[in-house]
């Protein structure tokens, strides 16, 4: 236990080692562990940034249900207004329809009653003349009974 | 063959265990040549835990990461936040320097004191069948070793006043305060004692504790073998918290020490 000139050496060491620490130990792991305390202080700041927007997104998600629904039911009150306006609309057609059709048919039965006059008329006259010359064992010129045969028929 | 040493009585295996492996410098025997002696066991044991402590350091070093760390950085980074924490605590400003300083310390030391938990035959008997005929492996036992440190720790103050207060400024406060300019070799011899006290208090420290604790590992490794385990357990274990608090309070006291300059009185 003296002091001898080993004391030298040893601070010689000593005095390297802290140089190289002080070179190649101390600054990488300082600028990790200050890298790490600053990722660690931005990932939380993310977080509760994150949590604003997710609240932010709740909110508008909200809203935008609530439009949606009132969207919806503006749509739904449209198309039950359309479609009675429609219904009322086809019975306004389907009437109208109904009434041509009528008269149509109508029309249709007085022009047959017509022709079938004319048809009746018609056999009535040849008949009228069949019988006249049947009655008078004659032969009757149509041409010249014409007038009166009309008028007979005419009669009727 | 070697001729393996035994001891014949309990003084001379104490004082087999106190001997350093010396090399006079005079005449390059292993003898004790005064002061041109080198402790080759200090000198080579203290490099190699240097190493042990460096070498695992540098390599986490070169690769850490900001992520996840694995265990060894993680380990690191203890170490490494501690000894920052306690610069930052005492230092006013930063300084990479004393970071690394604080850190060498303690660490160093930490692992030299370790040393003692060793078994203390061991190490001695392993190295007599290699030819080696003494070794002292708790190298912060050795004066060398812990005045390496605290004369370093010295200039470093030194030099740190010095440069905070210019040389005009230190040489002002060292003839000028507390007393006066009347009293400026009073003063100066104040300075003088408190800076020398310094330096060997803080190694005696540090020597007294770890020369102790491996004298009485030595002196149980004497008493008979039954008895030997309760005692060496409790006093291993009594001797784990001395060396941490021993490598903690040098590392402390030399970030004081050097602060200290910074601040005016």
């Amino acid at each position: 236990m003296n002091i001898n000139v080993t004391l030298l050496g040893q601070m010689i060491t000593f005095a390297l080692f802290v140089l190289f620490v002080m070179k190649f130990v101390w600054p990488p792991i300082i600028k990790a562990l200050q890298d790490r305390q600053k990722k660690i202080a931005d990932g939380l700041e993310a977080s509760d940034q994150g949590k604003h927007e997710l609240e932010l997104a709740r909110k508008k998600s909200l809203d935008l249900l609530h439009e949606a629904r009132a969207q919806a039911k503006q749509v739904v009150d449209q198309a039950n207004t359309q479609a009675s306006q429609n219904i009322e609309d086809a019975k306004a057609k389907g009437l109208k329809e109904n009434q041509r059709i009528i008269a149509d048919a109508q029309n249709e039965i007085y022009r047959e009653v017509g022709l079938a006059k004319q048809e009746v008329k018609k056999e009535l006259k040849d008949m009228v003349l069949l019988a006249t010359e049947k009655l008078l064992q004659k032969e009757v010129d149509q041409a010249t009974n014409q007038q009166l045969i009309e008028n007979f028929i005419k009669e009727i | 063959m070697i001729e393996v040493h035994q001891p014949a009585n309990s003084t001379e295996y104490i004082q087999h265990h106190m001997t350093h492996l010396m090399l006079n410098l005079h005449n390059g025997t292993l003898t004790n040549g005064g002061f041109w002696t080198l402790n080759i066991d200090t000198l080579v044991v203290s490099f190699l835990l240097g190493l042990l402590f460096l070498i695992p350091f540098w390599i986490v070093a070169k690769r850490a990461t900001s992520d996840t760390p694995g265990p060894l950085q993680n380990l690191i980074e203890i170490l490494v936040n501690f000894a920052d924490k306690q610069v930052q605590e005492t230092y006013r400003g930063y300084s990479s320097f004393l970071g690394a300083l604080a850190l060498t310390i303690f660490v160093w030391v930490f692992i030299a004191n370790f040393m003692d938990l060793i078994p203390v035959d061991l190490l001695p008997w392993g190295a007599e069948h290699v030819g080696i005929p003494y070794l002292r492996v708790v190298t912060s036992a050795d004066l060398n070793f812990t005045f390496g440190l605290s004369v370093s720790v010295f200039f470093l103050t030194l030099g740190f006043a010095i440069y905070e207060k210019g040389s005009l400024g230190y040489l002002k406060e060292l003839l000028m305060t507390p007393f006066g300019v009347w009293f400026a070799p009073v003063n100066f011899v104040m300075h003088v004692i408190e800076e020398l006290a310094r330096p060997v208090s803080l190694s005696l420290r540090l020597f007294g504790n770890m020369y102790a604790g491996e004298l009485i590992f030595i002196l149980i490794a004497l008493i008979p073998w039954w008895t030997q385990w309760p005692l060496g357990l409790a006093w291993s274990i009594f001797h784990i918290l001395i060396i941490t608090l021993q490598a903690f309070i040098f590392m402390v006291l030399t970030i004081v020490y050097i602060s200290l300059t910074k601040d005016s009185h």
